[in-house]
């Protein structure tokens, strides 16, 4: 904002704080949305909470207006890299998720290669850690190249030093019931979970969009919702039969959140994920034929949009994930049926789900710090993200401006994707401030710098890494 | 209008207006020389990415006869993978000043694609786009049941809708992009459609669409009916389970020797027979229904030039805008 003063100049300490000792006062914060408070943030953790801290050598941010919340954690990202660098990278997608308001992101196994083998899951903890922007969580695909038939080296996966803990075909549901069971009792030898694409693949051979009145007059085949209910129904069956963890990917029925709903009521250790998308859009829009409402599952009805925002209000639904797909201008510029599949949503998410659920009445920011970021972490098992705003916690933290109002200008965006569908939308909620590790990397709204690992700052005279 | 992409929004007054061009231009069909000036000089493209030599040779005639310059584009096959995108085709043909692209698409949606976006500037046409609408194929049909049902009353034609005219459309809906078209064309001209079809080639949401859905031919005749309408049938859809064998099918679905009989026993002496071609004999029709004097099977390839050209002239001369609220004083 124009009248809020600088603050990435140099501290009062006169030093050029290098990457992990900065230190940041954040002056009169509403803390999750309640009475405002002041943050100290000193190497990476925060080192005071209350009222009147002492400014000694700290850089000040004045917050008055803004919202202190933990660092949004994404569950569903994807970063292309490697394999599709022109559609994005992870340099750029981690931009857009620093702009966004993240301090994780998960990235999924789609890439090509395929993230089914430790080194593919290394190289990009590897490259994140260079990018620096937030913290990457490489997901590693179920089954060999997504192909549905092998289980891929999980044990070698959560091994290296990527850590993985989550595990996913996405984009391809594990549709063979034994291979499913199997990874779901695997996985919980180092307590992994499955994240299940749910989308039975014979009722959605051909399927171009949401099996209903809007796809009856357009002449497109229809994706029904049952082919979404009846794998989410076998595998929470499964899930409960080896007692193991399952989450469910973008829930995009209403009958689908029945189904968790009953899941959780009788105990069974499911969690589910939500949208923006899924949040706010209804299948009228595909009555354009424009493919940027393309994306998989499907944009639903109205009725579905209710369900889902009162399931995510409840709990039913735990967190959500934004399932950012950039895809370059030619997978869009053309007929519906060509089209890719996938939205973007790093950079919007927050402000839709502000839009969605705070603006509706149906969340306070408490619970949106609830399903954007302490959910999330728990689901990854990324245990220096998603932590109360106290002293002694890591610093990763972001301030949301929730006054603001933008209008969604795709080709302003950090992502190189320009496929949003908000496009043209005015959103409410604008991210100010984003630390991850205790370093600013956006600040006044902007890009500010990464974080640089202190194991990967070069010393002098020596070659960078091994 | 500056396109003709649907049926499923074209006013009353636009539709009878096209109608009645079309009568003006079977007119000129009926004279020795076949042909109005009225398009010379302009360019009418017939861009095809899916094989359709009747209706592709019907929008020649038309455009021919009304002196347009007339190009043939058989882009089949093209995708982002092979070949040239959508995008670059139209873009070429706009710089080649195309002034009407007649647009047929297996994909649905894809002259809306060409209308929506800044790749091309002319008017467009869709020929038939995947299962989604068919709307020259509609207004073809319609322009023939009109002149029947004009002519039982004693009327004149031109300037008439189908109010309280009975037609039955049966056959795969589901997969039918001329199915659509009629129900939308048909219920803003004031006729009461009935779909027959088996269930699964029905396709979710028909329910809210502003028709009568039935599972049975021979109830659908007994009630009496002006019109029926047979949908061609692939017979590879048994395959997919759609239907057990042709043969059930054909005794279930299909208009057959038994039910062109019923047509007189019912009383039913003027009711027509129509198929959009290309008809599978044996199969959704019987040879005998096809060729008895009930069918207008030809009569729909004659008045389906006419059609064309007239969606061609109104377009071309810009001259179906509906009517202006105010009138701008200008120069």
């Amino acid at each position: 904002m124009a009248e809020r003063p600088a603050v990435n100049g140099t501290n009062s300490n006169g030093t050029d704080s290098n990457a992990t000792s900065g230190t940041y006062l954040i002056r009169g914060a509403s803390i999750l949305g309640a009475g405002a408070e002041d943050l100290l943030i000193r190497d990476g953790v925060i080192t005071g909470r209350g009222t009147d801290l002492s400014d000694d050598g700290a850089t000040i941010i004045d917050a008055d207006g803004l919202i202190a919340l933990p660092g949004m954690v994404d569950v569903h990202t994807h970063l292309r890299e490697p394999g599709r660098e022109d559609a994005e990278t992870v340099e750029t997608g981690t931009r857009a998720a620093a702009l966004g308001g993240f301090t994780a992101v998960h990235a999924m196994a789609n890439s090509t290669p395929v993230a089914d083998t430790a080194g593919v899951v290394e190289q990009v903890h590897s490259l994140g850690r260079a990018a620096g922007w937030v913290d990457v969580r490489p997901v590693g695909a179920v089954t060999v190249g997504l192909a549905g038939e092998q289980l891929a080296e999980l044990g070698a996966m959560a091994d290296s030093r990527a850590q993985v803990r989550m595990f996913s075909d996405d984009g391809i549901c594990v549709h063979d019931p034994v291979l499913m069971r199997r990874a779901l009792e695997y996985v919980k030898a180092f307590d992994g979970v499955v994240a299940q694409h749910a989308q039975e693949p014979r009722l959605t051979a051909g399927a171009q969009m949401n099996e209903g009145e809007v796809s009856a007059v357009l002449g497109l085949t229809g994706w029904p919702a049952v082919a979404e209910e009846s794998i989410i129904a076998r595998d929470v069956l499964l899930a409960q039969h080896v007692g193991s963890r399952l989450h469910v990917c973008h829930v995009s029925t209403a009958g689908s959140v029945e189904i968790i709903r009953w899941a959780k009521g009788r105990g069974i250790n499911v969690t589910a994920e939500v949208t923006p998308h899924h949040l706010l859009l209804t299948d009228e829009l595909v009555r354009s034929y424009d493919p940027v409402y393309k994306v998989n599952p499907p944009l639903r009805t109205d009725a579905d949009v209710q369900a889902l925002r009162a399931a995510l209000a409840d709990g039913t639904i735990d967190v959500v994930g934004t399932d950012h797909a950039p895809h370059p201008s030619e997978h869009k510029e053309c007929e519906w049926a060509q089209a890719a599949l996938g939205m973007t949503g790093l950079e919007t998410a927050l402000s839709v789900v502000q839009h969605a659920m705070i603006e509706s009445g149906l969340m306070t920011w408490s619970d949106f710090a609830r399903v954007t970021s302490i959910a999330p972490a728990a689901i990854g098992r990324l245990e220096d993200q998603g932590r109360p705003l106290e002293e002694g916690e890591p610093a990763n933290l972001i301030l949301v401006d929730p006054a603001a109002r933008w209008t969604v200008d795709p080709s302003a965006m950090a992502t190189m994707g320009r496929n949003s569908p908000f496009s043209g939308m005015e959103l409410p909620g604008k991210v100010v401030a984003t630390f991850f590790k205790g370093h600013p990397t956006v600040l006044e709204g902007h890009l500010n710098t990464p974080y640089r690992y202190p194991a990967d700052v070069p010393a002098a005279g020596t070659a960078a890494g091994n | 209008m500056k396109h003709l992409l649907s049926t499923e929004n074209l006013s009353l007054s636009n539709a009878v207006r096209i109608l009645d061009t079309a009568e003006e231009m079977a007119a000129v069909g009926d004279r020795e020389v076949k042909k109005l000036p009225a398009l010379r000089g302009r360019t009418v493209v017939n861009l095809f990415f899916e094989d359709s030599t009747r209706t592709r040779i019907s929008f020649e005639a038309a455009a021919k006869r009304l002196s347009a310059d007339v190009i043939n584009f058989a882009a089949k096959g093209s995708s982002v993978s092979k070949g040239e995108s959508l995008k670059d085709t139209a873009q070429t043909l706009s710089a080649m000043g195309a002034d009407a692209v007649v647009i047929r698409h297996w994909a649905s949606g894809a002259p809306h694609r060409l209308a929506a976006t800044d790749w091309i500037d002319a008017a467009v046409i869709n020929a038939g786009d995947g299962t989604h609408e068919h709307p020259t194929q509609a207004l073809l049909d319609a322009f023939t049941m009109r002149r029947h049902w004009t002519k039982l009353a004693g009327l004149p034609s031109t300037g008439a809708d189908l109010m309280g005219m009975r037609v039955a459309i049966a056959g795969d809906v589901l997969h039918s992009r001329v199915a659509r078209s009629n129900v939308w064309l048909l219920r803003t001209l004031g006729a009461e459609v009935t779909l027959v079809a088996p269930p699964t080639l029905l396709p979710i949401g028909v329910e809210k669409w502003p028709c009568n859905v039935s599972y049975n031919m021979d109830d659908t005749l007994e009630k009496g009916v002006d019109a029926v309408m047979m949908l061609r049938v692939q017979g590879e859809r048994m395959n997919a389970s759609f239907f057990p064998s042709t043969r059930e099918y054909s005794r279930r679905w299909g208009f057959d020797d038994n039910r062109l009989r019923a047509l007189d026993s019912l009383g039913l002496k003027d009711t027509i027979i129509m198929h959009p071609g290309p008809m599978n004999r044996g199969l959704e029709i019987s040879a005998a229904a096809a060729d008895s004097p009930r069918s207008t099977v030809l009569a729909q390839v004659r008045n389906g030039v006419s059609v064309r050209m007239a969606a061609l002239y109104l377009l071309l001369s810009g001259d179906t805008r509906e009517p202006a609220a105010t009138p701008k004083e200008s120069k």
